[in-house]
């Protein structure tokens, strides 16, 4: 590619002035028009979001929308910034959910945040004072109404005692409020629907649920209405001391304190959750290389996506080679019939065929063991080594005619002549495919290899849907099996199971990070075509 | 196949083979390889029988069962997995375009300053996949969701926002190849003629890349078809995913699945795309070998 730009000399202001009034000049009405009404639509969007940033309280968010729409403005109504009017779409979605995202995840490998972890310490205590919560023996019948507003269950609560009317939702703890009296009982209240006994009986899994906090304090206990008629007093087991930064068990006498690992934790180990999220340093990684039951499944995931992504690459490439030099020989027939029989495979998404493949290679009904086997009952996706044996034979499938393509559009590169040149210089075919063909091929497609590599060491979609990643491994303590990959571990990790680990999970996409980061370093410096960048 | 015209048998069948005859062996046997899959998912989606083993005879029963079952089934949406899965890959596919468009514009004529910086940022970041920070994806767009339900998890403009996430990427590099062959004294001509940059860009560069913006928006849309791990976190009801989400979950276990349905929906859901993949194919080869090959 040839350089086109010629080093100008530095325009004068009188030039530059001419320029921009020329530019400013050209541009029609109509565009100007356009202009205003998308940044119009840009602004309207930033003052929405601003107000909903403002009544959640999330100041530093709010902060970047007003900066990034006041630049946004900024860059479009400036006659100067041209580069920028172009980039800065495509910059602000690269930077939210590309880099950000990268960052976030950066983060969150060193916290604890998962199952039994993913909220504040508040709501760690509310949670489970409410999850321990038991009836008060003998505590007063509170009479109730239930009522409903956006959606929104409440009690209508009449005070015993007093014969005051509280009204409260699952969110928002009993308040006073002015009600509507029908024979000592609370039954309306302004802005709320008294729902028909009719209705609240067709609603007992709701109220079996909802509970209301009796006040602010989480160990006043809350009240509880599960026939809707009438309420009593549940109080916790449980009983949280602030000062002590402790939650006591009031049946056992068991203290668990905060120790600083996300969970109230007694004295002997035994943690109350949920917990809340904590960050824990580089526990998950320490965890990821210590902890033996993740560290075999981990070492063998890796090694197998290194086999994986190398054996895909070659397999397909070799493939794709012969069938370039197959029919690099313009005397063969039916040459652009065999062709669009080849790529056939690459343009049938890519997960339907994954889908397909796994129905055929069913142990017990598939179209293969049925079939061509005879009935026999080969375990094509459940025996370890014949899993991995059969996701290569499908990734073949899948990848060999993209190959093939590219690997045509690169002989068809090379000039005849170099051919004719080396006949006369006495080569025989061998040779000139071997010497010379073979590496000018090579310099066109060396990049895509490495892409190639790239895209199989990511290849989820056929894991997951040929194999599952199974034969699942025996004794580890996270759900991965032995066709895993690296990138599928971590969707594992993170999404399926009993336990979701997004610290963990987090973690071990660090580690795929630094691994993918060191080999197209490596690999670009090798292929040089960063400097190729002009 | 035709190899038996006068000029062909007048050699000895030896040298035919040497010569091409050889290469319609491994042609024919590379051709049932690819063939026979793709048989197997038709002959199925044919059968009226849903099972895994009822597929088995190829092409034993014809008729459309299977098509009218996966087009009525309420408790698989299959209508709605393929309008979301056309909207959403669409939207990406023309917006991907544009924006990545605008960027090579901006990399492959003017010069500023971080010009190269951007280049290489772009080529380096695209080497991480999305997928990989999908529990940050899954957690951003949850707390989204919280102060905007319109874009938060299980909506399709929260995807597809992610999914722009990736706008600039290969696709622009692609492009960026792809304008520098273009002459930059087009431009100056056009500029001369008092021609801003919007009016040149709008009106003549756009038209003359039309071939690589038509290749990066089809990669693009066939790319979001296939995406599975960022809309299977964030799409949650059934109406709102896509094929690739409820075709996986429809024969999660091969066992007891409807396997003609899946095939019908299969085979429904595959010609569009192979149909204008085959139609624009030789362009999509030039295009990759065109960001490969320098020169």
């Amino acid at each position: 590619m040839t350089e086109t730009v010629e080093p100008t000399a530095p325009q004068t202001t009188r030039q530059r002035r001419a320029a921009r009034i020329a530019e400013a000049a050209s541009v029609p009405i109509g565009w100007i028009l356009l202009k205003i009404l998308l940044l119009a639509v840009v602004d309207a969007v930033a003052v929405y979001a601003v107000f909903v940033l403002f009544t959640h309280a999330e100041w530093l968010i709010l902060a970047v929308v007003v900066a990034v729409t006041v630049l946004v403005n900024y860059i479009y109504f400036s006659r100067k910034r041209v580069p920028a009017k172009y980039l800065t779409p495509g910059i602000i979605f690269l930077v939210v959910f590309q880099v950000f995202t990268l960052l976030y995840t950066g983060y969150i490998g060193f916290t604890n945040y998962g199952t039994g972890h993913n909220g504040s310490k508040e709501q760690a205590v509310s949670s489970l004072l409410a999850s321990a919560q038991e009836r008060v023996e003998d505590s007063p019948t509170f009479p109730v109404t239930v009522v409903e507003q956006f959606g929104t269950y409440g009690l209508l609560v009449t005070d015993p005692d007093s014969g005051d009317a509280l009204l409260g939702t699952a969110d928002q703890p009993l308040q006073q409020v002015q009600a509507e009296f029908d024979g000592g009982k609370a039954v309306a209240v302004d802005g709320w629907t008294t729902l028909p006994l009719a209705t609240v009986f067709t609603l007992s899994e709701e109220l079996e649920n909802l509970s209301v906090p009796f006040s602010d304090d989480p160990n006043d206990g809350s009240l509880r209405a599960p026939d809707g008629q009438s309420g009593y007093l549940y109080v916790s087991t449980l009983e949280y001391d602030a000062d002590a930064d402790a939650i006591t068990d009031t049946q056992t006498g068991t203290v668990y304190a905060d120790i600083g690992t996300g969970a109230f934790t007694a004295d002997d180990g035994t943690e109350l959750l949920p917990g809340w999220q904590v960050t824990v340093g580089f526990d998950n990684f320490v965890r990821a290389v210590t902890d033996s039951s993740i560290r075999g499944p981990l070492i063998s995931v890796t090694i197998w996506t290194f086999v994986f992504a190398i054996i895909s690459v070659a397999s397909t490439f070799f493939l794709g080679l012969l069938l370039a030099l197959v029919f690099n020989n313009t005397r063969m027939r039916f040459r652009n019939g065999y062709r669009i029989i080849m790529i056939l495979p690459y343009a049938f998404p890519a997960f339907l065929s994954a889908l397909v493949w796994a129905g055929m290679m069913n142990e017990s009904f598939g179209f293969i063991n049925q079939v061509i086997f005879g009935g026999a009952d080969i375990p094509w996706l459940t025996d370890p080594t014949l899993a991995k044996v059969s996701i290569l034979i499908v990734n073949l499938w899948l990848g060999f005619p993209y190959m093939f393509l590219v690997c045509m559009g690169a002989l068809q590169g090379i000039p005849e002549d170099v051919n004719e040149a080396a006949v006369m210089d006495g080569a025989n075919p061998w040779q000139i495919f071997r010497r010379i063909k073979l590496p000018l091929l090579l310099v066109t497609v060396a990049p895509l290899l490495i892409s190639s590599f790239a895209f199989n060491f990511n290849n989820f979609n056929l894991i997951y849907m040929l194999t599952g990643g199974g034969p699942r491994f025996s004794d580890v303590s996270i759900p991965v099996g032995h066709t895993d990959i690296l990138i599928s571990m971590v969707y594992k990790v993170a999404f399926t199971g009993q336990t979701r680990d997004y610290g963990l999970a987090s973690a071990f996409t660090i580690l795929i990070f630094l691994v993918v980061a060191t080999i197209s370093i490596v690999s670009f410096r090798k292929t040089k075509a960063l400097e190729e960048l002009n | 196949m035709g190899t038996t015209d006068t000029r062909v048998r007048r050699r000895s069948a030896g040298a035919w083979f040497a010569d091409t005859g050889w290469r319609h062996v491994v042609a024919i046997v590379v051709s049932i390889f690819a063939l026979f899959p793709l048989l197997y998912v038709v002959s199925a989606s044919l059968n009226p029988k849903g099972t895994l083993t009822g597929s088995n005879q190829l092409f034993s029963a014809i008729g459309i069962d299977s098509y009218v079952r996966i087009l009525t089934d309420p408790q698989n949406p299959y209508v709605s997995w393929f309008g979301n899965t056309l909207l959403i890959a669409s939207v990406t596919g023309a917006v991907t375009v544009f924006i990545g468009a605008c960027a090579a514009y901006a990399f492959s004529r003017m010069r500023f300053a971080g010009r190269r910086v951007g280049l290489v940022t772009i080529v380096v970041v695209q080497m991480f996949p999305q997928l990989l920070a999908v529990v940050a994806i899954f957690l951003l767009m949850s707390t989204l969701g919280d102060w905007f339900p319109a874009i938060g998890l299980n909506t399709h403009t929260g995807l597809i926002l992610v999914y722009l996430g990736g706008a600039l990427g290969v696709n622009t590099y692609l492009m960026y190849g792809f304008f520098n062959t273009i002459p930059k004294e087009l431009d100056e001509a056009a500029r001369i003629d008092g021609a801003g940059h919007a009016r040149i860009f709008f009106t003549i560069i756009l038209r003359l890349v039309a071939p690589i913006l038509a290749v990066v928006g089809l990669l693009s849309f066939i790319g979001t078809v296939n995406e599975y791990v960022i809309a299977s976190v964030i799409l949650i009801e059934p109406e709102q995913q896509t094929l690739v989400v409820g075709l996986t979950k429809l024969v999660a276990n091969p066992r007891y699945a409807d396997w003609s349905a899946f095939s019908a929906g299969a085979v429904m859901a595959a010609i569009p795309v192979m149909i204008l993949f085959l139609f624009l194919q030789r362009y999509i080869v030039g295009g990759l070998t065109a960001g490969a090959t320098k020169g």
